[in-house]
């Protein structure tokens, strides 16, 4: 773009001066100057670490014995942790919540969007806010008062059950609670995958429903008439009307949940307080890789584990994309 | 113009603190900062200053550190169970020289777990922890049971529990301290915690298995709380009395003392673990990181740090278990403490810490911790048979530690 500024320049002038170079230089040269300080820090910090990783990944090193003790160990990374159990394991852990988390979000969020937006838009941005302030809060601190909220003997989690399941108008559904009360949420193998779940569907569902509320925004109001029009009642126009036209949006929000969760790891950190409890269930991939790197101190297999991931993935987004992405991306 | 006069004074004395005195810092957790509050103007030559981070975030950011070759202080604390990883990492400055004279002060299965395999001291004890068990004098004599009795063997301990059970009160908060006591103060001679002195895995040894079929009796008696070990739940347990017993480093009193449980005062005491096992269970090193700017400074206050009079204090402040074993005949070491109910406790701590066996700190104890955590965490709570859960163990290890 800049170099067609100085063209003309170059075209009628067959020697440039040293001033004329100078700013033939500067022309073509400031705008990065401008931009330097965002590509130096996207360099840095996003470019080279990919980079870097994959040099990492062909290498033993443990980072503590600095740079120079690096090794080069070819594959030995790859299949190291391709035939780790642990590494499969927590692949499926992963899986499972992010489904378990994941599918409830849109679900929750796409009605939930239509009501907001029905609702008229003075009852839309207050609720809305409301629903989106989960999404911005910082994750470590929300999972901590989960944390506190799930905790077996003083978490007021158990504490109300614990009243359902007494009080006498609660006992007939709860009662049976009482033989397993208290129950441990996030100690527990057979439940920390729930405990984690909920807090993502928390955190995120308002963040979809924000997106739903945009997208549900640019559907033209003269569709929804003439729907009415033609005898569609509150159903079929969301069914018939709205659902469709939200396909770009499902499909984004849809994508970003899939690469979200696949890379979940502040939830089930704390909530497993670093990976010490319930970890046969709970611990989901991007922990165990963290586990691999800082703890274990063995880098070249994390970077390696992380590249599965990547690949991994890929693989669900490109599988998700050949189905639903002509649709998805608003093509025919 | 008198303030005038005293800014100007003091502007001076900066700037002469500043030409003379080296800054140095050292980088640690808590309570250590405590402790260097209370005894840095006892080094005026120096200018010190202390870099705190919690015990897990610290022993990251060091990582990153020795990763990079630079950011790490110049003094740096290291949690032992990090020894093993840090002290051939080649990371720190080789202190035998300095140490030479003065070893022979310090708990001699400490100092040995400072030296890399090359024979070299790199990193220096500052604070032991003696392995013991707290128990609730509540629930023990106060009952009519019998300390020595209880405590005769492992059986006789969790018998015990199942007596308590009945009362309806736990014999612990979680189990798995059971397996680790045993597993870590039965270490032989010469061998790590987790791997002979060749490297080769010891975690499907005896060793471990009791240690895990005691914990697994105790957990499928309901004698335990399966309460996470350092969470809120866990301290409620100790200011409620939900539980009778606890065995950790000594350290723990203070924790219980200082901010756990402080109610509890007088209800405590604490005995040698069962079958009189000594061990050890926790206990801090200090080191100089290669990229320090001021090695010589630092030693200084290492020298400091683990001087006989500071270590005296340091017990004091922070409840840190002296290693230098000349501090054990200070009058202090008779005192009774009330929290205990008036035991003379130290004296214990100090004939436990004469009497470890050494244990030496391997290269991959990190990732052998981790994994047999996981395979307890697997018997206790998923029903795996104890065989498999460490064969497993094992088997990663074994590919995990290259």
């Amino acid at each position: 773009m800049n170099s067609d500024i100085a063209s003309p320049h170059d075209l009628t002038q067959l020697e440039e001066t040293g001033t004329q170079k100078r700013e033939r230089f500067l022309t073509k040269f400031t705008p990065y100057g401008f931009l330097s300080p965002y590509i130096l820090i996207y360099g840095v910090f996003g470019i080279f670490p990919v980079f870097f990783m994959i040099y990492l990944s062909f290498h033993l090193w443990n980072p503590v014995e600095g740079l120079s003790s690096m090794e080069y160990v070819g594959f030995e990374n790859y299949v190291l942790s391709l035939t780790d159990p642990q590494l499969w394991q927590t692949m499926w852990n992963t899986l499972v919540m992010a489904i378990l988390s994941g599918v409830p979000q849109h679900l929750f969020a796409l009605p939930l969007a239509y009501f907001l937006v029905m609702m008229g838009p003075k009852v839309r941005h207050w609720l809305t806010t409301a629903y989106f302030l989960p999404y911005i809060t910082s994750t470590v601190a929300v999972s901590m008062i989960f944390y506190v909220m799930y905790s077996k003997d003083s978490g007021i989690i158990n504490a109300v059950l614990a009243y359902l399941a007494d009080a006498g108008w609660s006992s007939w559904l709860f009662g049976g609670l009482k033989d397993v009360l208290p129950l441990g949420w996030v100690q527990e193998n057979s439940l920390i995958r729930y405990s984690v779940s909920f807090v993502v569907w928390w955190k995120y569902v308002g963040f979809n429903t924000v997106i739903y509320t945009a997208g549900l925004a640019t559907i033209s109001h003269d569709l929804y008439e003439a729907a009415k029009i033609d005898g569609a009642n509150s159903w079929q126009r969301f069914r018939h009307v709205s659902l469709p036209l939200l396909k770009p949006f499902i499909f984004f929000g849809v994508t970003l949940t899939i690469i979200g969760n696949m890379n979940l790891f502040d939830e089930p950190f704390v909530l497993t307080v670093g990976g010490q409890f319930a970890q046969t269930a709970g611990k989901t991939i991007s922990n165990y890789l963290y586990q691999i790197a800082w703890e274990w101190l063995d880098m070249g297999a994390a970077a390696a584990v992380s590249w599965i991931l990547f690949v991994v993935i890929g693989i669900f987004t490109a599988v998700y994309f050949y189905f639903f992405g002509r649709q998805g991306l608003g093509g025919e | 113009m008198k303030t005038q006069l005293k800014a100007g004074v003091a502007a001076l004395s900066l700037l002469a603190a500043a030409t003379f005195a080296a800054d140095i810092r050292i980088d640690g957790f808590p309570d250590y900062d405590t402790q260097i509050n209370a005894i840095k103007d006892g080094l005026p030559q120096h200018n010190i200053e202390m870099l705190k981070n919690n015990h897990g975030d610290h022993h990251n950011k060091l990582k990153t550190n020795l990763a990079t070759g630079s950011g790490a202080g110049d003094v740096v604390l290291i949690d032992v169970g990090f020894i093993g990883s840090f002290v051939n990492a080649g990371g720190f400055v080789d202190l035998s020289d300095f140490y030479k004279g003065m070893a022979g002060d310090y708990a001699s299965y400490a100092v040995e777990a400072g030296k890399g395999n090359d024979g070299k001291q790199y990193a220096v004890p500052v604070d032991l922890g003696p392995g013991v068990m707290y128990f609730r004098r509540d629930y023990m004599e106060d009952m009519g049971f019998d300390l020595d009795e209880v405590m005769t063997d492992w059986d006789t301990y969790v018998a015990y529990g199942a007596e308590l059970k009945k009362k309806g009160i736990l014999l612990i908060g979680n189990a798995s301290a059971i397996a680790n006591a045993y597993y870590r103060f039965n270490v032989a001679e010469g061998e790590g915690l987790y791997f002979d002195a060749d490297g080769k895995s010891l975690v499907t040894s005896e060793r471990f298995v009791r240690g895990f079929e005691l914990a697994k009796a105790v957990r499928d008696g309901g004698m335990d709380g399966n309460i996470s070990e350092w969470t809120e739940d866990w301290y409620a347990g100790f200011r409620e009395g939900k539980f009778a017993t606890q065995m950790s480093g000594a350290w723990l009193l203070g924790h219980l003392k200082n901010w756990i449980a402080p109610d509890t005062s007088g209800l405590w005491g604490v005995s040698n673990l069962p079958a009189g096992t000594y061990g050890t269970w926790g206990g801090s090193y200090l080191a100089i990181p290669k990229q320090a700017k001021n090695p010589a400074a630092a030693w200084d206050l290492i020298q400091y740090m683990i001087s006989e009079d500071i270590q005296l204090a340091g017990f004091k402040n922070i409840a840190a278990f002296p290693a230098h074993t000349g501090t054990y005949s200070d009058p202090s070491f008779n005192e009774s403490i009330e929290f205990l109910r008036g035991q003379k406790a130290r004296q214990m701590f100090a004939n436990i810490a004469n009497n470890i066996t050494p244990v030496t700190p391997m290269n991959g104890d990190l990732i052998a911790e981790d994994l047999v955590n996981q395979a307890l965490d697997k018997v206790l709570n998923d029903g795996v048979s104890i065989e498999k859960a460490l064969k497993d163990a094992e088997k990663q290890i074994k590919r995990r530690v290259r």
